[in-house]
């Protein structure tokens, strides 16, 4: 019998209940239809995720409408994702910070007070100064995620600082940006550089996509849907994208590396590679079969449980669509800590299959040559993230969040204070709840600036209330793409309460200490106009435009028969790396097995949800009505053994005692039954956000178990179990 | 009779309800309330399954229940369509229409005292535009046109893929296609 599990997704609060008061008379007037006022729209790139989709803001009448896509716009071909349609969420979200505010002591009990900007920025200022004539300016750092963290560097490089670290890397996609610079010579990037539009297979191995929104990654993957692609999915999870796969193979967790090793051995051993490429492009191949050839499909059987049959069937189809064949390198990939490795062997992969340079693989993206606004060099700064490495994570090209916080810990800490930017890390980095209080209680100054009292917030000594992206301007896009393009963010609202953008912060902290030099100007509307009139634009023509494109200088695709340098060691693309070779690592990916999990356990599997960007937007009232909280995917055998339906509540326990908020159980055929499943973002506990607050659970703080990559610092968080305790009704 | 239809591809339906914040910014809906919403169904057993999602709304069904039962006339066809529409000036807030769709009670009631529901974003379509969410579809799943012209892009879907309605066996006759 087959099962049928029906579910309201999305308009649950409707519902087609009735609410609000039930007239007896025919009294109401009809509303004006929308749009029939005065509509003015104005040019924005979208914060709401860091995809950064140009987009238009709707007014009528002067009131916020809408928000929607630019239609000259690559990275959102004209389309919002669900979340930059809510992005006005974010604007009239009523717990945004409001005003500056200073921890005081009052009788001995520490509080938030209200002060003027003059009062915090000097306060900020004043103890910034101590630190760098007590300890240097380099003994500072900063975490920053999204448009602002420019502002900040730039601030923070003039004081003599360059101790930097964002989640984006550490915790997301480090690994795969290592991965593909060792062995193709360059990083991804942000937007992906895949040409999914053109795919006619792409693999996608733990890859939510549909999930994951990243909205012109969306776009084209739907593209390739209507083309007929042929689309394998790798995931333990019968996720969105494996209900629209060719081909689903319900991986055991943590064995995605044993799995592409036996495809690169099959298509090797089979002779199914793309010959000529490989020999024009690549070096190691020799190395590189050798390595793989006793990773047979049956002994990958036994690791990953998947049907040899299944693994020989898609390996061919991989090659049979070459060079269109795109094995994704997915975007979150920090996961067992051999996570550069696994990605190494996608990018392995892909070479193989000739696709890295080719239409359906991956294309050469472009920028526009757009000039730094002129500055006085910044100062060398005595020391740099790399201290806090200490040694460690030699391709790591940024810092390490978790390596910084660890060295703000103690007396002696090498960092004396922190700015956060935008980086809520109680819910973005795992596990660090005792090290972050510990930070806290070392550190000389905190900083947090934010839109919204996330948790981090509460750990500072000033808090800053940014404007949102719908209020300020900042730096122009200049993102990599098929065609080089600029685009603008301009304010479409007056900054709401006492919030302010992030430039104005900056040059007002700069000025205050003494870095006036490297804030010339007045507004930062200056910097955007000088930086476009060398580009033949001008702020007016932008503000008009929203977005320019430019023609390409350099061809899309590899150009046959062309010989390429690449940027490697050895000018090839390394399949066999020379440069890990050098630091001591595998030169070739090497399997190791998962951590099994403890008896009773299951693994914890977290990702990404369509209406959220984790905890950024939980509040964010418009998206908070479309997904509330986060519910857990628990598989019908284990819930029957534990006695849980759909709807109970239960709290996670990890194998290291720490307990989660209450979590809502979906009891769900699409997950396996040694795991369970549930999107990051919830459980927040800061009290000041009303929506949020104690709605379902933080996946970040169960994720006690880390495993940290030797290559580049990325923290593995797929290592960790837990035990499902009901909660009485 | 003009017969608008909305036809939307569960192939390539993601489930992500872009829809639904869209509809709800475009026609200004209040918090709490939706026009439209997104279904997930699951079927088989682990690792056979099959998932579909749906965008659902009102069917602009070309026989509407809802405009029979509405003792005021104030659910109406727009001009001569199939897009039914409420007129708040004459809804009393009596809910016969909800009791009279067989799409199981999906019109709400706005805070105003009348019923409210998809309109197709007839005030776009008026303008030659696509609803709020045919046009913010990161998928490209949904399409809007009209089924009385061989060429438009609805009618060429419908001729070349297979397809389905919700609840035909009532009469209703709805024009909200779904591509399986």
């Amino acid at each position: 019998m087959d099962r049928r599990e029906f579910i309201k997704l999305a308009g649950t609060l409707a519902g087609g209940a009735v609410v609000g008061p039930a007239l007896l008379n025919g009294c109401s007037t009809a509303p004006p239809p929308p749009g029939s006022g005065e509509v003015k729209t104005t040019p924005t790139i979208c914060d709401i995720c860091f995809w950064k989709c140009a987009a238009l803001v709707h007014t009528e009448d002067g009131r916020p409408w809408k928000v929607t896509g630019h239609p000259e716009d690559l990275h959102s071909g004209g389309r919002l994702c669900t979340r930059g349609t809510g992005g006005l969420g974010a604007y009239l979200d009523r717990d945004r910070l409001k005003r500056p505010l200073l921890r005081v002591d009052k009788g001995g009990k520490q509080r938030f007070e209200p002060v003027s900007w003059d009062e915090a920025l000097g306060f900020i200022a004043q103890r910034m100064q101590a630190i760098a004539e007590k300890h240097g300016p380099d003994r500072m750092a900063l975490f920053s995620h999204g448009a602002s963290g420019a502002h900040f560097r730039h601030l923070l490089r003039a004081y003599g600082c360059e101790s930097f670290a964002e989640a984006s890397f550490a915790q997301c996609r480090g690994p795969r940006e290592v991965a593909f610079y060792l062995t193709f010579g360059e990083t991804l990037g942000g937007q992906d550089r895949t040409d999914m539009a053109h795919s006619r297979c792409i693999v996608l191995l733990g890859y939510h996509l549909g999930e994951n929104l990243h909205n012109a990654q969306v776009q084209t993957f739907a593209q390739a849907m209507r083309n007929g692609a042929t689309i394998i999915t790798v995931d333990p999870r019968f996720s969105v994208a494996a209900s629209k796969s060719t081909h689903w193979l319900a991986i055991k967790p943590g064995t995605d590396l044993a799995l592409l090793l036996t495809w690169i051995n099959v298509i090797i051993s089979e002779g199914l590679y793309d010959k000529s490429y490989v020999q024009q492009h690549t070096q190691g191949f020799e190395q590189l079969a050798a390595h793989v050839r006793t990773h047979t499909p049956e002994w990958a059987y036994l690791e990953t449980g998947i049907d040899p049959n299944r693994i020989y069937t898609t390996a061919r189809e991989m090659a049979k669509a070459a060079p269109a064949t795109l094995v994704h390198p997915g975007r979150h990939v920090s996961w067992y800590g051999d996570d550069t490795q696994r990605e190494r062997a996608i990018a392995i992969l892909n070479a193989l299959l000739g696709s890295w340079g080719c239409k359906g693989g991956f294309y050469n993206p472009e920028t526009v040559a757009l000039p730094k606004y002129p500055l006085p060099p910044y100062p060398k700064p005595a020391s740099t993230w790399e201290a806090a490495h200490a040694g460690r994570y030699p391709m790591a090209y940024t810092g390490v969040t978790n390596a910084l916080i660890e060295h703000s810990i103690g007396p002696d800490a090498h960092y004396r204070a922190w700015i956060v930017s935008g980086t809520n890390l109680p819910l973005s980095v795992p596990g660090i709840g005792k090290s972050l209080q510990q930070a806290a209680d070392s550190l000389d100054l905190i900083v947090a600036v934010d839109i919204i009292p996330s948790e981090v917030t509460g750990y500072a000594d000033v808090i800053l209330p940014e404007c949102t992206y719908l209020e300020r301007y900042d730096d122009l896009r200049n993102a990599p793409e098929r065609r080089p393009s600029l685009a603008l963010r301009m304010p479409a609202f007056e900054p709401k309460y006492d919030s302010k953008p992030g430039w104005w912060i900056c040059r007002e902290l700069g000025l205050r200490l003494g870095l006036k030099k490297y804030f010339p100007w007045k507004d930062y509307t200056e910097v955007l106009d000088w930086q476009l009139k060398q580009v033949g634009s001008s702020l007016q023509e932008m503000q008009r435009l929203g977005v320019k494109n430019f023609p390409r200088q350099t061809p899309l695709y590899l150009v046959e028969g062309q010989g390429i340098e690449y940027p490697t060691l050895s000018g090839k693309i390394e399949l066999y790396s020379t440069e890990l070779k050098e630091l001591g690592f595998d030169p070739l990916p090497r399997y190791t097995a998962p951590v099994r999990a403890p008896a009773g356990h299951l693994r914890l599997i977290y990702g990404r949800a369509p209406a959220h960007t984790f905890g950024r937007t939980s509040n964010n009232p418009m998206l908070f009505e479309l997904m509330p909280e986060n519910i857990l995917w628990v598989h019908p055998l284990v819930a029957a053994e534990q006695g849980l339906k759909s709807g109970d509540y239960v709290r996670l326990k990890n194998q290291d005692g720490v307990t989660s908020l209450p979590i809502r159980v979906r009891v769900t055929e699409r997950i396996r039954p040694d795991s369970v499943f549930m999107a990051h973002g919830f459980g927040h506990t800061s009290r000041n956000l009303r929506l949020t607050y104690g709605v379902g659970a933080n996946d970040a703080s169960l994720l006690t178990h880390i495993k940290t990559d030797p290559i580049m610092g990325a923290t593995g968080m797929r290592s960790n179990f837990v035990t499902l305790g009901k909660m009485e009704a | 009779m003009t017969r608008y239809v909305m036809v939307i591809d569960t192939l390539t339906c993601i489930g992500c309800g872009d829809c639904v914040i869209a509809c709800k910014t475009e026609n200004k809906v209040p918090a709490g309330l939706n026009r439209d919403w997104v279904v997930e169904e699951t079927q088989g057993r682990y690792p056979n399954l099959s998932t579909e999602f749906r965008s659902e709304r009102c069917n602009h069904c070309a026989h509407a229940t809802c405009v029979t039962a509405c003792p005021t006339g104030a659910s109406h066809y727009w001009r001569d369509s199939n897009i039914v529409l409420v007129d708040p000036n004459l809804c009393t807030g009596c809910k016969a229409c909800i009791a009279g769709c067989p799409y199981n009670a999906r019109l709400i009631m706005h805070p105003q005292g009348y019923i409210d529901k998809c309109t197709f974003c007839v005030h776009r379509v008026e303008r030659g535009l696509d609803p709020a969410c045919v046009s913010t579809c990161p998928t490209h799943c949904m399409y809007f046109g009209v089924l009385d012209e061989p060429n438009s892009i609805v009618s060429r879907l419908l001729r070349t893929r297979k397809y389905k309605t919700l609840m035909p066996e009532t009469g209703n006759d709805p024009n909200v296609y779904y591509l399986v």
